[in-house]
Formats: C-alpha cells, sequence, structure tokens
C-alpha cells in the first residue's frame, strides 16, 4: 500500500428517502477543519436512487466535490450493494481519510467497508484532529514519527474512558462519527462544487437481501438532537401518566421532554426520545434530569449540555456529579411548582 | 440445522466503575458478565432450538477465564462451547479480532452466526459486520425480530425511525440487539452438568486460515496513542431545601444565569 497515493477527505452523506441526513452536514463541517490542516479539500460521496437533486445542498455546506453513485439497486440502505459501491469508490479515488456518522445505517456501513477494503475503522468518535504519531517518541527516533496523521478521539466504556487512536500503516483513515458532536457550517447558497458520476455496476449476488416490507413507525416524536432545552425524566417520574407535569415544564420553556432507558423499557416513551449510549446524544442549551439517576450510558449522552439541573430524592444519585444545579427533593412537588412560577414570571416579563 | 453464538465476556459497567491509580480501569475489581446484546442472540439461537430442533454452539475469543461465561451459556441450553485463547491474539483491534473470529468460525460448520450488536466494553459494534466480511456471508445489524423459514431467515432490521423486514438466504450472520428478547435463566440441572463437559479449546495452531498479519496488537491497523480517565467538568451546586426554596432557588438560579 503505497500511502502516498491516498488524498482528500471524504465523507459518506447519507440519505433516507432521497434527503441527505443532517450527519452528512456535521461530518462536510469536520472534514473542512481536516482538510485545512492537510491543505487538501472535501469530497461528499453521495449513494442512492434518484438523489443527484441532493448533491447541490452538499455543495453549498462546504463540500468542493460530489461523488455521486446513483442506480435502482440503492433505493433502501442495504448492507450489500452499499457497500460495493463505498468501497469501489474507496478504491478508484483513494482517499487519505473517510468519514461516516455513527447511525444505525453508518455502523453498518462502516465496518463492512473498512473489513472490504482492509484498513482501520475508530468507531464513535467525539474529536478529530490532525497531528503526530506516535505523540513522543525517544530522542534519536525522530524520524520514526508519522506527520499529518488523523488522530480519533472517542469515548469508550460507557463514557468513563477517552482514548486517542491513529491508523499510520494503513489508508483510509476512517472514523464513524457521533451525530450531534460535530458542527456543521453556514449554508452558503449557489456555492461551486463538482460533481462526478461513478457507477461502478451492481449485479445482485447471494449478499443482495430482499426487502420484504419497510415498516415508518408512526411517530409524531420531535428530533430532540435538536432541541435547545430539554425536560428528561427517568424511571423517578413513577408513571407514563405522571409525565404530564414534564410536558407542562416543557411547554412552558419552549423545550422538548426526553427520557432515559428505563422509561423505555417501561414502555412509557418511545425510543426516539431517549438519551444515553443506546439513545441519542444531545447538547442543548439547558437539560432537566428529573427522577433519573444518572447511569454512565445515560451520561455518555447529555454531560456537554450547556446547563443541567437535576432533580432527585436519592442525595446520592450519581446524576448530582454531572448537575450544576443538583435539588434534592420530592418532583411531585417541585416541578409542578417551578412551571407556576415560570410560567408566572415569564407573562410579567411580556408586559 | 446448527447456529453458532459468538459472546464476549465483559465487565459489569452498572455495578460502578472502579479505576485503578493510574487511570485505568481496574477491570479486576469489576464482576464479569456475558455481554447484553450477546445473550439476546443467544436466547433467539435457544428460542429457534426449541422449535425446529438447532445445535447451538457458543464462540468466544479471550482469557482462559471466559469459560465460567461459556458454562452459563451451556446452563442456559446451548450445546457445545468453544474457547479461543492464545497470547499472540491479544491485543486485538476489530480487524484483527474478527479476523480470528472468522478463521475459527471456518473450522466450523454453520447455517447462521449470531452476534451482539455490541459489546458494552469497546461499544464499536464493528466485530459482527467484519466477521461477515471476512467468511462472504450476507449480514443483517440491529436485529430485532429472527425467524427461519425454510432456508431463509426472517429478520427485522432496526433503523432510526423504521425497521424493515428482510428475506436473507442462509448461511447469514445477524447481530442481535439487547432487546430481541429477554433472556431465559439457567437451569439448575444444566447447571451442574455443565461442569462436566468439555470446553473445546484452540490456539493459534488450530486457526489454519488465520495469517499473522492479521491477529493480535502488531495485526491491528488501528493503534491507541493515548487512554485516559475522563476529564471530570467542576463540581456544581448541590442543595437540599424544603419544595418551596427548592423552586425559589432554581427561579433565582434560572434567572441570573440568563437562562430563561
Amino acid at each position: 500500500m503505497n500511502l502516498e497515493e491516498y488524498k482528500g477527505v471524504y465523507i459518506f452523506a447519507e440519505q433516507v428517502d432521497g434527503k441527505v441526513s443532517n450527519i452528512a452536514y456535521e461530518l462536510i463541517g469536520e472534514a473542512k477543519n481536516l482538510a485545512e490542516a492537510l491543505k487538501t479539500d472535501v469530497t461528499a460521496v453521495l449513494i442512492g436512487s434518484g438523489v443527484k437533486g441532493e448533491a447541490e445542498k452538499l455543495g453549498a455546506y462546504g463540500a468542493d466535490r460530489v461523488i455521486l453513485v446513483d442506480d435502482p439497486e440503492l433505493k433502501e440502505y442495504r448492507t450489500e450493494p452499499y457497500t460495493h459501491a463505498l468501497a469501489e469508490v474507496i478504491n478508484k479515488y483513494k482517499p487519505e481519510i473517510v468519514l461516516i456518522g455513527a447511525t444505525p445505517i453508518g455502523r453498518d456501513l462502516g465496518p463492512s467497508t473498512s473489513a472490504r477494503v482492509a484498513t482501520g475503522l475508530t468507531a464513535d468518535c467525539t474529536k478529530l484532529e490532525i497531528g503526530d504519531f506516535p505523540l513522543t517518541v525517544p530522542a534519536g527516533k525522530e524520524d520514526t514519527q508519522k506527520h499529518n496523521q488523523l488522530l480519533m478521539t472517542r469515548p469508550a466504556f460507557g463514557g468513563n474512558t477517552i482514548a486517542t487512536i491513529a491508523c499510520p500503516n494503513n489508508r483510509p483513515q476512517m472514523a464513524t462519527v457521533r451525530p450531534g458532536v460535530m458542527q456543521k457550517r453556514a449554508k452558503e447558497a449557489g456555492r461551486k462544487f463538482e460533481l462526478v458520476e461513478f457507477n461502478p455496476g451492481f449485479t445482485p449476488n447471494k449478499r443482495y437481501v430482499e426487502i420484504l416490507e419497510v415498516v415508518k413507525k408512526i411517530s409524531d416524536t420531535v428530533d430532540i438532537m435538536n432541541a435547545k432545552i430539554l425536560v428528561s425524566g427517568g424511571r423517578g417520574v413513577g408513571s407514563a401518566e405522571n409525565f404530564k407535569i414534564l410536558d407542562e415544564l416543557a411547554e412552558v420553556l419552549g423545550g422538548e421532554v426526553s427520557c432515559s432507558r428505563a422509561v423505555v423499557d417501561a414502555g412509557w416513551k418511545p425510543q426516539a426520545l431517549q438519551v444515553g449510549q443506546t439513545g441519542k446524544t444531545v447538547r442543548p442549551q439547558l437539560y432537566f434530569a428529573i427522577g433519573i439517576s444518572g447511569a454512565i450510558q445515560h451520561l455518555a449522552g447529555m454531560e456537554d449540555s450547556d446547563l443541567i439541573i437535576a432533580i432527585n430524592k436519592d442525595e446520592d444519585a450519581p446524576i448530582f456529579d454531572v448537575a450544576d444545579i443538583g435539588i434534592v427533593g420530592d418532583l411531585n412537588q417541585i416541578v409542578p411548582a417551578l412551571t407556576k412560577q415560570l410560567s408566572a414570571y415569564l407573562a410579567s416579563k411580556k408586559q | 440445522m446448527k447456529i453458532i453464538v459468538c459472546i464476549k465476556q465483559v465487565p459489569d459497567t452498572k455495578g460502578g466503575v472502579a479505576f485503578n491509580p493510574d487511570g485505568t480501569l481496574n477491570r479486576a475489581a469489576m464482576l464479569a458478565i456475558m455481554n447484553p446484546d450477546d445473550k439476546a442472540g443467544l436466547e433467539a439461537a435457544l428460542r429457534l432450538k426449541d422449535e425446529l430442533g438447532a445445535e447451538v454452539t457458543v464462540l468466544t475469543m479471550g482469557l482462559p477465564k471466559a469459560t465460567d461465561m461459556l458454562r452459563e451459556a451451556y446452563a442456559m441450553g446451548a450445546d457445545k462451547m468453544i474457547l479461543v485463547t492464545d497470547r499472540v491474539l491479544g491485543g486485538a483491534d476489530t480487524w484483527a479480532t474478527s479476523s480470528t473470529i472468522a478463521a475459527a468460525l471456518r473450522n466450523l460448520e454453520y447455517d447462521l452466526i449470531i452476534t451482539g450488536r455490541q459489546a458494552i466494553d469497546g461499544d464499536t459494534a464493528q466485530v459482527g459486520p467484519q466477521i461477515a466480511e471476512h467468511l462472504g456471508l450476507p449480514v443483517v445489524s440491529y436485529t430485532q425480530d429472527l425467524k427461519i423459514d425454510g432456508d431463509y431467515a426472517i429478520v427485522q432490521r432496526q433503523f432510526e425511525d423504521r425497521y424493515h423486514v428482510l428475506k436473507v438466504k442462509l448461511p447469514c450472520l445477524c447481530t442481535a440487539l439487547a432487546e430481541l428478547n429477554p433472556p431465559r435463566y439457567m437451569t439448575v440441572g444444566r447447571l451442574f452438568d455443565a461442569f462436566d463437559q468439555d470446553v473445546t479449546t484452540w490456539g493459534r495452531k488450530d486457526l489454519p486460515t488465520l495469517e499473522d498479519k492479521d491477529m493480535g496488537l502488531a495485526g491491528s491497523p488501528t493503534k491507541i496513542a493515548r487512554a485516559s480517565d475522563k476529564v471530570k467538568k467542576g463540581k456544581g451546586v448541590k442543595v437540599n431545601l424544603d419544595a418551596q426554596e427548592s423552586v425559589k432557588y432554581l427561579m433565582d438560579q434560572l434567572v441570573e444565569r440568563h437562562v430563561i
């Protein structure tokens, strides 16, 4: 493998139902930072069927080039042929770095593709930078250090350790990136970019599965990852009915309701509202943790919130270790009273 | 029908996490358990055994103490146990792990391979799809329901806002979600028997298709540059007042911090 042949920062532009997902724009934003450090450019790889119209948006958010793989076989996500499409793009264009969103699609496509092109993959990264590997070398061995490597930082063990990982001897350097962590750039309508159409050919084989049915969950739930204020409840809320007091607080604040895994397991709220390691990572300006003990799996999904307020009757609950403001007390007394006072305060401010 | 379930022994994160003075995880101080997603996958295999009379083999790669977990799987109802263990296999990343497990699977006959979606220690969710890639099998990740219909598996595959019902030709590999089904308990009778059963143990020499360049620390494309304990943010305040005063305190804080 001649590492010098590999150039450019590539991102996989995930799309669902022909519409590019938000994670693609977040990846472009981060890829621009890496490309600036490496003095190279950013390519988005758009894979789907009838999705050419989406290329312009990728350009508007900062992609310098869009490689479009468009084929009827790619209408719905399937491991094969999507892996074939991405692996063939890598084999032909030889990117130095490939970033993929750590979504239920990306966490399947990433490992399948990295195994096919025989390179390393770091999962669920929360920080990426360009640097040296190894970080420090003994005197006299400076020439063994490699420069301009992708250093990939990720939490492991439910967020208890932080590891920084490099892939010094294989290309491309691949990473899946946690949604909601990287920042997209401002949209620049009509921004110039290069469109390259590429089709490696798709011949169904025994690895092409048949989709018998696509079942979209009926959901009127909002995307909690975009909420500025979240009122999150845990097992301590007591029942599905009792979430009413959280709904009321969220409404007064103009926020949304989310929950812990225990609440989803109990069937009180849908999984789409779950915050945590197996749910969503959120970073709102204000996060209320109400009746949530604070298992590390939950903390992993919310601890970067700007301001965390915890209300819990157990003063030893681990949630108090990450809360900026911790209130020990009964949520059934505190939350409705808080809603009432907030409502009165906000009404008085409007006058 | 022959089913192989790949399982991993992991430290239990629920019982709290212990650190060594140097900031690394103190694994010895934590309880070792069968990874939850893997256990749900084992249960799925055992249900197919109940229904169709399948033979269920559990396979793990790890230290010799992982034998305890294999015996737990036997006590739940698995038929055969295989431990892949060798010093030269240690320090593997997901590429080297999946290459090694794929080499072990090449020694066996199978119609269906089940792994968990992800292990709670590494959290990568990579090994299952990579094993499938090495073996050239169709893969279904995020399995939330699994049935067998003749030569096909009928699988529900979870996505963010939907699921797909897929028809997949056997042999295939499925990665199981912990939600797939609640695992059964061990039975006392099988637990007694479990300790009389042989655990097949394979080392490097028993994996003839595994190449040296693809195993252990040396065969891992990814390298750890730095590992550290998570930086905790500054300590917040915690108050224990009566309800009325708590609300007043919160209101003052929200106004003072310009949140409202």
